[in-house]
Parts: structure tokens; C-alpha cells; sequence
């Protein structure tokens, strides 16, 4: 592949380093000083210069690419980039952007901008942390359909209430589907009536409230409930994200912010969060606030340094996990070794989502299971292809294959697929299949 | 050396429009014109109404100019010139037929006023004096005045325009002028439309409903109730109001005054297709809440009374009715509950301060600001536990903006304290004229006047007459009610060197 980076910062760097050894990497920046330095680092193509500009972008050979990265750290920059790859090429172009606004827009029409596939850091990191906090549980978890569905992997213990009911025991929730077992390193398609005994890994697709209720069935002592205290400390967009999400899943969570006009916007957005406006680095307010019984807090502040100072704080003051957002990637075992729980940095997770992306070839969105037994996929359909148009049942008897559909998204929108779903062309399938049978049903998308 | 200050008013702006206003009366007049010469009574009183409201209108009109434009202050200057001088010249059909107490200039501009704000408190004494032209022209002046003269005028003036919004902001200060349509003369209309076709449904079912049950509801009196009824006003032809007429109806009665409360902009999504915008409404269900429990209580205060003698159905049909009638600030009575025990009646006393939805055709204090100011209220004893947190008020899921809040907060307090001076006036001025009015008549009178509901109490009464009170008590209720229907600001302003200078 010839793959075109627009911007050389950590997330730039990050990704051409995991291409580099496969494909043909050309990296862009406006930095001379910063290209010529990465030029030594990887074995990659450097050009100094505009990204957004036609001119430069032929210099990469952009008309040729197969995939176009536009990475630096301003949204219209990187919006811009893809624009005009568009005008040049035919490559597949990926944004990442900060901003949620330009992603709603995009995902009313993928395609908006000129970019294929959008990454939003601020929300990827938001989701990273929910699914973090939610899900202490479960040994895989990833999001297909932008968030729409999640996917998850739970081991099920031998003291799980789960443990000896039959999947239509287990299964009570309406948008949640059991896609596969893995007993003693084999895969079992399961059916209403298969047991579900301790030491299986169950896999199941659905909505994440749905995954999140599922964990407090598996898992109730790990998972948190609607009664943990989670504090988010800091309103910035990651911080009002991971409440927002958190939201979703019908938690009710704190959040503390310094500034007085976001506060009351976040108040105003936000209503089954308690905003407060208060100095985080007040240990008087955050015994007042009782913050130090809080189960989970989350520091989401402007700094590393705040994130730092708030984190030990909690930390000293005793609460049980501290999860800390690190700004820069070179922190994040400084803030681990120091004692917090878990850090998370954004530059690293919208790499590794980006990274992950350019796997992927036919399917949208991949997870692999089990040492690659089985894989998930996402498959969006196309007109007349050999999924649309009858209903799943028969479509289960007539593939000679092992998958499970566990969830379909039709604009925008969860499906739950019963044996009489009719798959439609534009629906996005998101399926388990047997890793044999991978490139069979991808023909059929 | 003397310094004229420049007046920073654009007057002529105000009254040119007021003038158009006044010009335009000419129609609603004509109407029991038409009446007076289809009974054979005299048409002389609209005659001469319809001559001074055109030299009046045309006058006016003269001295508008085009160059003006209609901003903030201009609107309030022309919302309290028109619901003055509207009520002014539908005083003077009264004065000209020269019968009864409404012959005297005052009691007849009480009694304009009391119809033009929806007030329906009433200074006549002999209903039957009266000709049938002119009873119904009562009626008219409270349709008229029902939703707001000013919505009624940018429906039918197009070159309000961009004045129209300002003007029905002016008229009724928490009306959120929704826009239903990107032109506000569009969306009057369409208020106007709705309120008309309420007004014709409520004609077809009291005047079905009187050929089924009861002579005495004929067409003109269906007519006559259709208008006061949706309208939330509250006059009636019949000297005991609703009470005149058959149990079925009274309960036919209550749904157009249910419904005339409530917001026009919601009712207008409930017919097109929107029903859930009303019926998830936070402000609708505190009103229907509140219907309810003011309904029960009086209904048990009524049970348990042993003087009341109504029977089952009639207890709680007298306290739905009457209950609504003030609640919706209509001011219709289905019995005279003067004669209750002091429960209820104190009950029905505090049901005056409620009103009915924002955007409507009810007066008082209305149910939104009720509805923040409790949800206020709440917050403060949240925040004195955690100082810290950010809470905004939301109304159906919406963020209340902290400077509504304060505004709600200043406009209860400023009609609390209008309240109670007016209760004041009335007890000082009947001492002085040597009239017997207790504490509580004399509360119920401030109330019902100020916040435009209709009778009171004692005297007063809903059979009774505000005649009893002293003529300087009456202007000052003539007043009152003015400033009461436009919500108080607008008038208020009027009197602040800042308005006219700086």
C-alpha cells in the first residue's frame, strides 16, 4: 500500500511507525526541522511542507495513494487535507478530528469533507474510559458502527449468576446477542438452549447499555453499579464526553469544573450529572464532597500536571481507582509507576484506532477472538449482493457456513435481528464468523 | 439657563398604529350594530362609538410617522395606549344607552375595562335594564381582549412586520413568541385561526347542547358564552351566569375554559400532528395538577360541609366548575359560592393567584412562573447543602436562563406587593365612604381585579356587583386591571425618566 501521513506529531509518528515495515509510508509536515528528524527514525518518505496544498500533495504522489492520513493537531487542517486528496486521488481518506461537531456532521454524510472515515480523539478517549470504568469485566471490548454497538468478551466465573443458565436464561435483554462460546478452546455457535458453564468466554454483540447490563449479570462484584460514585474531575470536552456516556448507561455521575460559564453550559447539557463549580485542588471541598468515597474518579483537567496533582490527591485521600487522562505519551508509566490506576492517552488511542483501521480490508471493522478462531466483522451491504433481501433465518440455513449476526445498524439505528429480519442494501452486519470462513462471507457483502 | 431634555420616544409611531387599532374597532362594533337593529333596539350607542372611535382612529392616524420605527419602547407606549383607549371607547356604547349603573362614566369605563382585560367583574345591578345589543356587546369586548388585542392586530395589519414580534412580547411578557411560521403576521394568524375555531366549536356545543337540554341556551346566548368562555373572561347576558343554565352545560363549560388556558402555540401542534409537545409539557401538567388538587380539595371541603346540599354530582360539578372558572381566571360561577363555608371559599381565594398557561387567554400569575419559581426554590435548598453544584432549572428538559428566573421572581414579588396595596386602598377608601368591607372581601376584590379574574367575594360576589364599592376604589380597579392584563412592566416603564430620555 502507499500510504500518505499528514502530520508528524506523536499520533503521526505513531502510525508511521507501525505501517512503515509493511507499505510505503510518506510522511508530510510543515515542520522542515521535524521531517528531517523523522527521516533518520523510520524508513519512511519525508516532505516538508503546506499538507493541505495540492502542490505538496502530488510531491507524496497522493493521485496514487491507497490511503490518505491527515493527523496533525488542527480539525480544519486535517479536513482540508482530505478535501483535497479527493480532488487528486481516489485513496481512502481518514481525519482525525477534536471537535464531535464536525463528526455528527460526518456521520449524517460519510463522505462529507472528503473524508472516509473520521476519528474523534476527544470521544475515542471518552469511550476508551467508559469502557474502562464500565466494564472491569470483560477481557475484549470494541465498538463497531461508530459506538453504536459494542462487542464484548466476558469469562464467565464460577461464582457468576450466569454460570449454568442456558443462553435464553442468560440473555434477558432485548438488544444484546450471544454470537459465541468458547469452551476448552473450541467455539460453540450457541443456540436458546446451550449451557452456559463456568470457565466459558462468552461473546455477546449489542447495544453498550445492553453490554453494560449484561456485565452486572456476569460480573456484579467488578462491575460498578448505578450506586458507585464516579467523579470526573475537569470539564473539558473529554471530561463532558465521559460524562455524557456515562449518562447513557444510566450512571449519575460528578463532575467538577473550575470555570463558571462552563460549568453551567455542562449543567445545562448534562442533566443527570451533578456539575460542580469548584477547584478540584481543594482537599477541604473534596471532603465536604465526600469525593474521597467515591469508587471511581476520572481527571480529565487542561494539564498534566493538574491531572497529576488531582490524581495523587484522590489517591492519598482513598479512593479505589483512579483513572488519569495523560496529555503526553511520555507520562503515562511516570503516572502508573506512580500509583494511578490507569492512564489513558489520547494521541495513543486515536493511533491505535487508526492503526487498527488500515488492517482492515473488505470488512468496515474488525475484532479477532481466541488466538484468530473466529473474527467479528462489520460488513456493510451492498445493492444485489447475497445477504439483502431474505430474512436470516433462511440466509442461516443456506450459507454453509458458522457466523451469527449479532447486531444491525440501518442509519444510524440499532436493529436487533431476529430469524425474520430481511437485511437491506446499506445496512451495516455486524457478525461472528469462524476465521475460516472469513473471505466466504466477505464475498457475499 | 434651561436645558430641554429630547424626548428619545418615537411617539408618533405608537400612536400612528394605536390610531390604526382604533380605526379597525369599527368591526367588532358593528356587530351588535347589526344585533341592535335586527331586535329593534336602539342602535344609537354604537353609532356614536363607531363615530368617535373613527375621529379618534383617523386623528391618531394623522399624526404617525412613517419614518418612526416600532422598537421596545414604542411597543410598550402603544401596548398600554391601546388596551386603554379600546377600553375607553367600548365604555361609551354604556354611557349613550343611559340605563342602569353603567350610565355613569366611571362604572361604564369599570366595566369596558373589566371586559376588554377579561376580567368579568361586573358593576351592573338589573341585568334586564340593559338591551340585548348591549349585553352582547360585553361579550365582544372580552373576545376581543381574550387572546390580546395586539396578537389580534399583527394578524390583521401586515405592515406591523418586524414590529409584531416586539409588540406581542410587549402584550404578555413570558409569551414566548414561538414562531410557528418565519412571519409573525403568518403566526398570529394562525393563533387567530385557532382561537376563532374554538370560539365556533364552543358556539355549536352550547347551542346543540342548549336545544337538548335547556330552552334558555339559545343561539344567543351559546354565542354570548362561546365568546367569554374560550376567551377565560367570564361575562355572562344571565345575571347568574352559567349557573342559569342546565348540570350538562356547566360541565360543557369547563373543557373550552380548560382549553382556553392553555397554550396556543401547543394546541396548535396538538391539531397538527405534534400532540406530544403538549402533552409532555412540564408547564401543562402543573396546571392540570393543579386543577385537580384545588378541584378535590374544595369538592371534600364541600362534603364535609353539612350546610351544602347539592348532592354527589352537584358538589363536585360546583367545585370542578368553580374551581376552573378561577384557576383559568375566566370568572363564571355555577352557584354562588359566597354562601360556602370559609373553607372552601378561602381555597377558591387561593386559586386566584395561579392563572393558566403562558401564551394563552388566562391573566394571574400563570403557571410557568409558578412552576420555576417552586423549582427555584427547590434548587436553593439543594445548594445550601452543596454550595458548589451548578444546577439549572429545566422546564420539560429545557435550561430556564438564570435571568428569567430573577425576572419571574421580581414579577411575583412585585404583584404581591401591588396586591396587597390595592387590599389596602379598598379597606381605607370603604372606611372612608362608610362601607362595610371585611379583610377578606376586600383581599378577593384586590385579587380578582388586579389579576383579572372576575368576582369576589361578599358584595362582590359572583351574583353580586362591584357597584358597592366607592367610585375612587373603582378607578383605582380600572387601573389596576389595565396594568394587571398587560403584566405591570409596560405600564410601569411608561413612568421612569429613563423611557423617555435616555
Amino acid at each position: 500500500m502507499h500510504v500518505v501521513i499528514v502530520g508528524a506529531g506523536e499520533v503521526g509518528t505513531s502510525i508511521a511507525a507501525s505501517l512503515a515495515p509493511d507499505h510505503e509510508v510518506v510522511v508530510v509536515d510543515v515542520d522542515p526541522d521535524r521531517a528531517e528528524q523523522l527521516k533518520y527514525e523510520l524508513d519512511v518518505l519525508t516532505i516538508a511542507g503546506d499538507g493541505t496544498t495540492s502542490g505538496i500533495q502530488t510531491a507524496a504522489e497522493v493521485e496514487r495513494a491507497d490511503m490518505v492520513i491527515a493527523c496533525t493537531d488542527d480539525d480544519r487542517t486535517n479536513l482540508v487535507t482530505c478535501g483535497t486528496a479527493k480532488t487528486l486521488g481516489d485513496g481512502f481518506t481518514i481525519a482525525r478530528v477534536k471537535s464531535t461537531e464536525y463528526l455528527r456532521t460526518w456521520e449524517g454524510n460519510e463522505g462529507a469533507f472528503g473524508v472516509d472515515f473520521m476519528v474523534c480523539t476527544d470521544l475515542l478517549t471518552a469511550e476508551n474510559i467508559v469502557r474502562v470504568i464500565g466494564l472491569p469485566a470483560a477481557i475484549d471490548v470494541d465498538p463497531f458502527a461508530s459506538g453504536l454497538v459494542q462487542m464484548a468478551e466476558f469469562e464467565i466465573a464460577a461464582e457468576s449468576p450466569v454460570a449454568g443458565q442456558t443462553v435464553s436464561e442468560a440473555d434477558r435483554f432485548e438488544s444484546l446477542t450471544f454470537v459465541g462460546i468458547f469452551r476448552n478452546g473450541e467455539m460453540i455457535i450457541p443456540r436458546g438452549d446451550t449451557d452456559i458453564g463456568a470457565g466459558d468466554r462468552a461473546v455477546v454483540i449489542g447495544s453498550p447499555e445492553s453490554v453494560q447490563s449484561f456485565a452486572n449479570d456476569v460480573a456484579p462484584d467488578a462491575t460498578p453499579g448505578r450506586a458507585d460514585e464516579i467523579v470526573i474531575v475537569g470539564g473539558s470536552e473529554i471530561g463532558y464526553q465521559t460524562a455524557r456516556l456515562l449518562e447513557d448507561r444510566d450512571f449519575k455521575p460528578r463532575l467538577i469544573e473550575r470555570d463558571s460559564a462552563r460549568a453551567r453550559a455542562l449543567a445545562e447539557d448534562l442533566p443527570n450529572t451533578v456539575v460542580m463549580e469548584h477547584d478540584a485542588t481543594d482537599t477541604q471541598f473534596l471532603s465536604r464532597e465526600h469525593v474521597d468515597e467515591a469508587d471511581i474518579v476520572v481527571t480529565a483537567l487542561g494539564s498534566d500536571e493538574q491531572n497529576l496533582l488531582v490524581a495523587v490527591l484522590a489517591k492519598r485521600l482513598g479512593v479505589d481507582r483512579v483513572i488519569a487522562v495523560v496529555d503526553s505519551a511520555d507520562y503515562v508509566t511516570v503516572f502508573e509507576e506512580i500509583g494511578i490506576d490507569i492512564a489513558i492517552n489520547p494521541r495513543t488511542v486515536t493511533a491505535e484506532e487508526i492503526t487498527r483501521f488500515t488492517y482492515e480490508s473488505v470488512a468496515e471493522n474488525i475484532a479477532v477472538l481466541e488466538n484468530d478462531q473466529a473474527e467479528v466483522l462489520e460488513l456493510e451491504l451492498t445493492e444485489g449482493c447475497g445477504l439483502v433481501g431474505r430474512p436470516i433465518s433462511e440466509l442461516v440455513d443456506e450459507i454453509d457456513v458458522r457466523f451469527v449476526i449479532g447486531a444491525i445498524t440501518r442509519n444510524h439505528a440499532l436493529v436487533t435481528p431476529r430469524g425474520d429480519t430481511v437485511l437491506q442494501p446499506g445496512d451495516h452486519v455486524i457478525l461472528l464468523v469462524d476465521s475460516d470462513d472469513v473471505g466466504e462471507i466477505a464475498s457475499m457483502a | 439657563m434651561t436645558r430641554t431634555r429630547r424626548v428619545r420616544v418615537g411617539w408618533r409611531a405608537s400612536v400612528g398604529l394605536t390610531g390604526d387599532v382604533l380605526t379597525y374597532l369599527v368591526v367588532p362594533l358593528s356587530f351588535p350594530l347589526l344585533l341592535s337593529v335586527y331586535y329593534a333596539e336602539s342602535s344609537l350607542p354604537f353609532l356614536v362609538a363607531i363615530a368617535v372611535t373613527l375621529a379618534l382612529g383617523s386623528g391618531f392616524r394623522r399624526l404617525a410617522d412613517p419614518e418612526e420605527d416600532l422598537g421596545p419602547r414604542e411597543a410598550f407606549l402603544a401596548v398600554a395606549l391601546i388596551w386603554f383607549l379600546v377600553a375607553a371607547v367600548g365604555a361609551i356604547p354604556f354611557v349613550v344607552a343611559g340605563v342602569g349603573t353603567i350610565a355613569h362614566p366611571v362604572n361604564a369605563m369599570f366595566e369596558a375595562m373589566s371586559g376588554l382585560t377579561t376580567t368579568g367583574a361586573t358593576v351592573l345591578r338589573d341585568f334586564s335594564l340593559h338591551s340585548r345589543s348591549v349585553l352582547m356587546w360585553r361579550q365582544v369586548i372580552q373576545w376581543l381582549g381574550g387572546l390580546g388585542i395586539l396578537i389580534l392586530a399583527t394578524a390583521v395589519l401586515s405592515e406591523i412586520g418586524v414590529g409584531g414580534a416586539q409588540l406581542m412580547e410587549s402584550e404578555s411578557q413570558t409569551q414566548d413568541v414561538n414562531k410557528l411560521t418565519p412571519k409573525i403576521s403568518a403566526t398570529a394568524r394562525l393563533i387567530w385561526g385557532l382561537y376563532l375555531g374554538l370560539t365556533v366549536l364552543a358556539i355549536a356545543t352550547y347551542f346543540v347542547l342548549g336545544l337538548a337540554f335547556d330552552p334558555r341556551m339559545d343561539l344567543y346566548n351559546a354565542v354570548a358564552h362561546a365568546f367569554t368562555s374560550v376567551a377565560t373572561a367570564g361575562f355572562s347576558p344571565e345575571p347568574l351566569s352559567v349557573g342559569a343554565f342546565h348540570p350538562v352545560i356547566q360541565w360543557a363549560v369547563v373543557p373550552f375554559m380548560v382549553v382556553g388556558s392553555t397554550s396556543f402555540v401547543l394546541l396548535y401542534f396538538f391539531i397538527n400532528g405534534e400532540p406530544m409537545r403538549l402533552l409532555r409539557n412540564e408547564e401543562f401538567h402543573f396546571y392540570l395538577g393543579v386543577l385537580a388538587t384545588f378541584s378535590s380539595v374544595v369538592a371534600i371541603a364541600l362534603f364535609l360541609d353539612p350546610s351544602t346540599t347539592f348532592g354527589a354530582e352537584g358538589t363536585l360539578r360546583h367545585a370542578v366548575f368553580n374551581v376552573a372558572s378561577i384557576v383559568t381566571t375566566t370568572g363564571y360561577a355555577s352557584t354562588d359560592y359566597v354562601q360556602w363555608a370559609p373553607a372552601a371559599k378561602h381555597v377558591l381565594f387561593a386559586c386566584m393567584f395561579v392563572g393558566g398557561m403562558v401564551g394563552s387567554t388566562t391573566c394571574s400569575i400563570k403557571s410557568l412562573r409558578w412552576l420555576v419559581a417552586l423549582k427555584a426554590f427547590r434548587r436553593n435548598l439543594y445548594t445550601a447543602i452543596h454550595p458548589e453544584a451548578v444546577r439549572p432549572i429545566r422546564v420539560t428538559g429545557k435550561p430556564v436562563d438564570e435571568e428569567v428566573i430573577r425576572d419571574i421572581y421580581g414579577y411575583l414579588l412585585l404583584s404581591i406587593v401591588i396586591f396587597f396595596l390595592l387590599t389596602v386602598v379598598i379597606v381605607v377608601d370603604a372606611e372612608r365612604a362608610d362601607l362595610r368591607v371585611t379583610e377578606f372581601e376586600a383581599m378577593g376584590a384586590a385579587a380578582t381585579t388586579f389579576l383579572n379574574i372576575g368576582p369576589a367575594f361578599g358584595e362582590a360576589g359572583p351574583y353580586g356587583t362591584f357597584a358597592s364599592f366607592s367610585m375612587t376604589t373603582r378607578g383605582v380597579m380600572v387601573v389596576l386591571m389595565w396594568i394587571g392584563r398587560i403584566e405591570i412592566i409596560p405600564v410601569l416603564v411608561l413612568f421612569t425618566r429613563a423611557f423617555w430620555t435616555s
